[in-house]
């Protein structure tokens, strides 16, 4: 599994609520709307921008405050491939991982990443390439990774069930 | 072989294991799964699992608080949409609009029990370790994935110690003791760990002030906080469950101990639970309780925070005492002895909100709810109220806001161009009067 895109650089502490605003979390339900509030109150810019594979680096504690899965949710629906961050908040990365969402603690990698550079994640290998070099980041547990590539939680629980 | 920590003990039981290692992924059981108003989403992530019933309705709590009652046409049908899956699916513990906070609500009802498991799609489920339960936030699929397999997957956390010795100086609270945690340590100063609070300090503290220290550590990264139950917990929870009892209302789901045969053996389970003395810890920091002050969280992060003299004149138009954190009738109480006798500043709104309507129904009795109106509070409906920028006392841009919460990022609530400081409920009332951040140890007459 590889994923190539630009890199969306963000510091740290990112929290659920820059990410996506609560006051949306009861009343907005489409995919395309709730795309278009991902991280609304931290980079206007961002919805309006992001590509298919483009990756999000972060800094130490990403993802943190809320339970909300839609601060996952938004970033997959507008495509993002993977986050890369020096540490993730742990609801937030589990709600990444369930949602197939890549999300990568390398700090190497984290610092070493430009702002809008070219970013190569290869999730086999589990090295990161960017201008500074090649970064590797240790591989998740098989059954973690089993959710991530059953592309979520949600695929990989129908499937336990079928097969139950 | 060395001791072992409270997160061991507890998800190896959850787990149904005998032991369990630090870092070990187990498939644990939670004895509740709660959620509120995020039900109806968790909802339609549960229909695509394509099952007519959930595996065990006595497993699943839902409280509505989070927008109550609905402010909009949208928020409604949310609602409605979770009444009807209640009623079909023969939810028992479902707690309507007004109740109150679902943190404060199923400790309220004991609902959970110390050493037991509840997973919740909440960040601040960490709140049950107060009575020494394992309490973690989990997101909506997995809410959805234990209602159809009534498992998921967990990693045993390493834990950290805090140690709080000495009681509090007037003035002082638990939340005061956990902003100067999160102040030294970061806001991802305990990230994926179980933390745990002893010390003479934590042991002299009332319940309720012990509730604010496991709410407050989901702003610390922690996965779970935990506080050794002891005699005043168990009393608590003997009394609430009694009651229950008295009434026919035995709404216990059932756990790995259930049919529960009596409330002693209920309650005494949490004995084999206790961190041994010589386990194992990541990290141990020592507290006393003197050197501790009235602190403030700054705008826009809980671990900008600086002691409360340092921001004293801070001028707000906006107090707001309540949340799962703050809004117990002891936080009423030392409001309410800032606030009687005085008025709420010129140009100021003081939103109360009660945690619970039980919280409300004693202070209505006590008369803090008169004190209150009087100095002209605004009374809110139990729930969280505009902790989270869904409704009553959004501010406007450019507005500042001195709250009892326990968050305060941009735009937490509804408005990203105005800022939050986090205090005290003393604090947060002689703020009210004062207009400005003011020591309630200083108000004039």
């Amino acid at each position: 599994m590889f994923i190539t895109g630009r890199a969306w650089k963000y510091g740290d502490n990112i929290n659920t609520d820059v990410i996506f605003p609560g006051k949306y979390t009861y009343t907005v339900t489409e995919r395309a709307e709730i795309a278009r509030h991902a991280l609304e109150d931290l980079d206007p810019t961002f919805a309006a921008n992001v590509q298919p594979g483009d990756v999000i680096v972060g800094g130490r504690n990403f993802g943190c405050g809320s339970s909300r899965e839609q601060a996952a949710t938004c970033l997959v629906y507008n495509g993002v491939g993977a986050i890369v961050a020096v540490s993730f908040s742990r609801i937030f990365y589990r709600n990444a991982l369930n949602n197939g969402l890549l999300a990568i603690a390398c700090p190497e990698a984290a610092a070493a990443i430009q702002p809008g550079e070219q970013v190569t994640i290869d999730a086999e290998q589990h090295v990161i390439r960017c201008a500074a070099g090649e970064f590797a980041f240790p591989p998740l547990s098989a059954s973690v990774m089993g959710i991530v590539a059953a592309g979520g939680l949600v695929e990989y629980v129908k499937r336990k069930l079928a097969a139950a | 072989m060395s001791g072992q920590t409270f997160a061991q003990k507890a998800l190896a039981r959850a787990a149904g294991l005998d032991f369990v290692e630090v870092g070990q992924v187990v498939d644990a059981r939670p004895d509740i799964v709660l959620s509120h108003d995020n039900t109806a989403a968790i909802r339609r992530i549960w229909q695509q699992f394509g099952q007519e019933r959930v595996l065990i309705p006595d497993r699943i709590a839902i409280t509505l608080d989070h927008a109550v009652p609905a402010p909009t046409t949208k928020h409604a049908q949310n609602h409605a949409e979770i009444r009807q899956f209640v009623q079909e699916q023969g939810i028992r513990h479902f707690f309507e609009v007004g109740r109150g906070i679902c943190h404060q609500v199923l400790s309220e009802e004991a609902i959970v029990l110390p050493g037991q498991l509840i997973l919740g799609a909440d960040s601040h489920t960490t709140h049950f370790g107060w009575l020494g339960a394992f309490g973690a936030g989990i997101g909506r699929s997995e809410v959805a994935t234990l209602w159809a397999t009534g498992e998921l997957w967990l990693r045993v956390p390493e834990s950290m110690k805090i140690v709080l010795e000495g009681e509090l100086p007037p003035g002082v609270t638990a939340k005061d003791f956990a902003l100067r945690v999160i102040g030294d340590l970061g806001a991802d100063g305990g990230l994926y760990m179980s933390v745990e609070f002893h010390g003479s300090g934590i042991e002299a503290m009332s319940l309720e002030s012990r509730m604010v220290l496991p709410n407050m550590m989901a702003e610390f990264g922690a996965k779970n906080a935990w506080i050794a139950p002891d005699a005043k917990t168990v009393a608590y929870l003997e009394q609430r469950l009694k009651r229950r009892l008295e009434i026919g209302d035995w709404r216990l789901g059932a756990g790995t101990h259930s049919p529960l045969s009596s409330l002693q053996s209920l309650i005494s389970n949490f004995q084999s639970l206790l961190s041994d003395a010589d386990a194992t810890y990541a990290a141990i920091h020592h507290y006393r309780a003197a050197d501790l002050e009235p602190s403030i969280a700054c705008p826009h992060s809980v671990d900008k925070v600086v002691p409360l003299s340092a921001v004293a004149g801070t001028r707000v138009q906006q107090a707001f005492l309540g949340t799962c954190t703050n809004g117990r009738l002891e936080d009423l109480a030392a409001a309410a002895e800032v606030i009687r006798g005085r008025r709420v500043a010129p140009g100021v709104r003081f939103l109360v909100i009660p945690a619970s309507s039980e919280v409300l129904k004693a202070a209505l009795e006590r008369g803090y709810i008169q004190d209150f109106v009087e100095a002209g509070a605004v009374i809110g409906v139990p729930g969280c109220g505009p902790c989270m920028g869904n409704h009553m006392g959004i501010p406007a841009p450019g507005e500042v806001t001195i709250s009892s919460a326990n968050r305060n990022f941009r735009g937490r609530m509804g408005t990203a161009d105005s800022e939050i400081y986090l205090a005290n409920p003393a604090v947060v009332a002689a703020t009210a009067v004062a207009g400005v951040i003011v020591d309630p140890r200083e108000i004039g007459e």
